[in-house]
């Protein structure tokens, strides 16, 4: 799969929220507001913190995303509308 | 398996061990079962499975149907009775999942709990988490969420997290306790004694720390964050029974990570949107696990925080419950309804034991984010209600905007109604679509009305 266009390969299990954190990664979105990073918060589903863009949908929750073979997962930078 | 003919299927909502015992208990009475669950593997977030080992600690016994990656979006009253369970099924938040919907008259609600996060200054930078967050990564994914982690908060919970994250090779500078936990117990000796069981473990994770020389504090707290774009220390400070900061007992320590719990939040929507009643924020329930709603049973720490073992029993109770709506007709659970009793006291002597007082808004200061999701601070919250006079809880977010975000008050909820005085925290939990679903499957038609048949 690729990471902000980086080529990557990885175990299969990995979600993405625990693929990025694996890799040092603590945060890959910045709020809608104030433009702040954030990254897990909650890690199980419920505060919506970790939102990334797998495959050019935006808002998919990293914690909760199985990582699949060919997946692009970049960054959400504020509130990204679909293209 | 003999007796007579019954109707089916119970549905099953969350895989957890209440979820799990209800399937297997409803599946032997020859009821059939659909479970389903958000996760990729059973177990729930007590028994999470490290998704990267690829084998399955659980199975479920022939007639149990089990619908993984599934989560339940909305829930609809049928006017003949039951109810229509309106599930999506595949990749977490993706687009194009399989809707599917499935009518039932004997649903059983195991939808677990999830941390309270209390705001403090800094809880929004990245390597603030909570502490179920810790425990998920570590035990689910093996990763650990720092190199020097704080665990703080209130609670035993906090000791498993502190134990998984040292066996994922994180060191813990310390795990710190805002009550005063052995005064609390000892005032309820014989509360203490129902819960004796969960004592011998505990003293298990007093000898982890000791073993790795973790210093484990009473009334102490994180109550600020510290750094840019991530933590690079923490304020900790010394608390009055009341939890306001002791003054002068602030402390900084160098910290990459702080995991935070205090207690947990039922997870209470699909209960609300079935209309069942609650009691104290918990789903209300008889002895025989029924809601206020006729064929709606609630199981787990729906009905209070106690642990996986009530929640076991409770989920059994709950599924021979269901399994004789439908027209089996099973023994009662004799064993099952005793370990439900003497669960129920435990729940509510560590209620009393780990209350969250009022204090932890001293914590704050005016620009402290209360909703994380629409980035609400503090001092705009007190100044949307006072200025507007929002009295209620649907006034309160259209004034202030907290809990309107993408997590819909599920992390403020709790927090907001109690920095303005709303004494129904649950409402922030009415939502009529249960998880998030993209307006493109909102748009499609269900593809399989009724899963197996």
């Amino acid at each position: 799969m690729r990471v902000d266009g980086e080529e990557l390969v990885t175990e299969a299990g990995r979600t993405v929220a625990g693929l990025l954190l694996a890799l040092g990664r603590v945060s890959w979105r910045t709020t809608r507001g104030g433009g702040r990073p954030r990254g897990v918060f909650c890690g199980i589903g419920v505060c919506h913190d970790c939102l990334v863009v797998v495959n050019g949908a935006a808002d998919v929750r990293a914690c909760q995303r199985l990582v699949r073979d060919g997946d692009d997962i970049r960054s959400q930078d504020g509130a990204e509308l679909p293209a | 398996m003999s007796g007579p003919r019954v109707e089916g299927p119970v549905v099953v909502i969350g895989g957890g061990p209440a979820g799990m015992a209800a399937a297997r208990a409803a599946a032997r009475h020859g009821v059939r079962v659909l479970l389903v669950d958000s996760g990729a593997a059973l177990g729930g977030q007590y028994h999470r499975q490290n998704s990267l080992a690829g084998r399955d600690r659980f199975a479920l016994p022939p007639g149990v149907g089990h619908l993984p990656h599934t989560v339940v979006w909305a829930l609809e009253p049928v006017p003949e009775g039951g109810h229509r369970v309106h599930l999506h099924t595949g990749p977490a938040d993706g687009p194009g999942r399989t809707a599917r919907s499935v009518a039932t008259r004997a649903l059983v609600l195991a939808t677990g709990a999830y941390d309270r996060a209390l705001p403090f200054p800094g809880w929004d930078l990245p390597g603030v988490y909570t502490a179920g967050a810790a425990q998920a990564l570590a035990k689910g994914q093996g990763v650990r969420v720092g190199e020097r982690v704080l665990v703080a908060g209130t609670g035993p919970f906090l000791l498993p997290v502190a134990a998984s994250l040292t066996a994922a090779g994180a060191g813990v500078a310390g795990v710190l306790e805002a009550a005063e936990p052995v005064t609390a117990w000892l005032r309820r000796p014989a509360d203490a004694v129902a819960g004796w069981r969960k004592s011998g473990e505990l003293a298990g994770y007093g000898a982890l720390l000791a073993r790795h020389r973790i210093p484990y504090r009473r009334r102490t707290a994180v109550v600020a964050a510290h750094g840019t774009d991530r933590v690079e220390a923490v304020t900790t400070a010394r608390l009055t029974s009341g939890w306001e900061i002791v003054p002068g007992s602030e402390r900084r320590v160098e910290a990459d990570a702080v995991c935070v719990g205090f207690g947990f939040v039922p997870q209470v929507e699909t209960a609300l949107a079935a209309g069942c009643a609650l009691d104290g924020g918990f789903v209300a329930v008889d002895a025989a696990q029924a809601t206020s709603v006729p064929g709606v049973f609630a199981a787990g720490e729906l009905t209070g925080v106690g642990g996986a073992g009530p929640a076991a029993a409770e989920g059994e109770v709950a599924g021979v419950a269901a399994a004789k709506l439908l027209g089996a007709r099973p023994a009662p659970p004799a064993a099952a309804l005793r370990r439900v009793r003497a669960g129920r006291g435990f729940a509510a002597a560590l209620a009393r034991a780990y209350p969250v007082p009022d204090g932890w808004r001293t914590w704050l200061a005016d620009d402290t984010l209360v909703c994380r999701c629409e980035e609400v601070p503090y001092g705009e919250l007190r100044r949307a209600v006072r200025e507007r006079e929002a009295l209620g809880v649907r006034a309160v977010k259209l004034v202030s905007r907290a809990g309107l975000g993408q997590c819909q008050g599920r992390v403020c909820g709790p927090n907001v109604a109690c920095l303005t005085g709303l004494a129904d925290a649950a409402a922030f939990a009415r939502r009529p679509i249960a998880s998030p679903v993209r307006l493109g499957e909102l748009a499609e038609p269900p593809a399989d009305p009724e899963p197996g048949t």
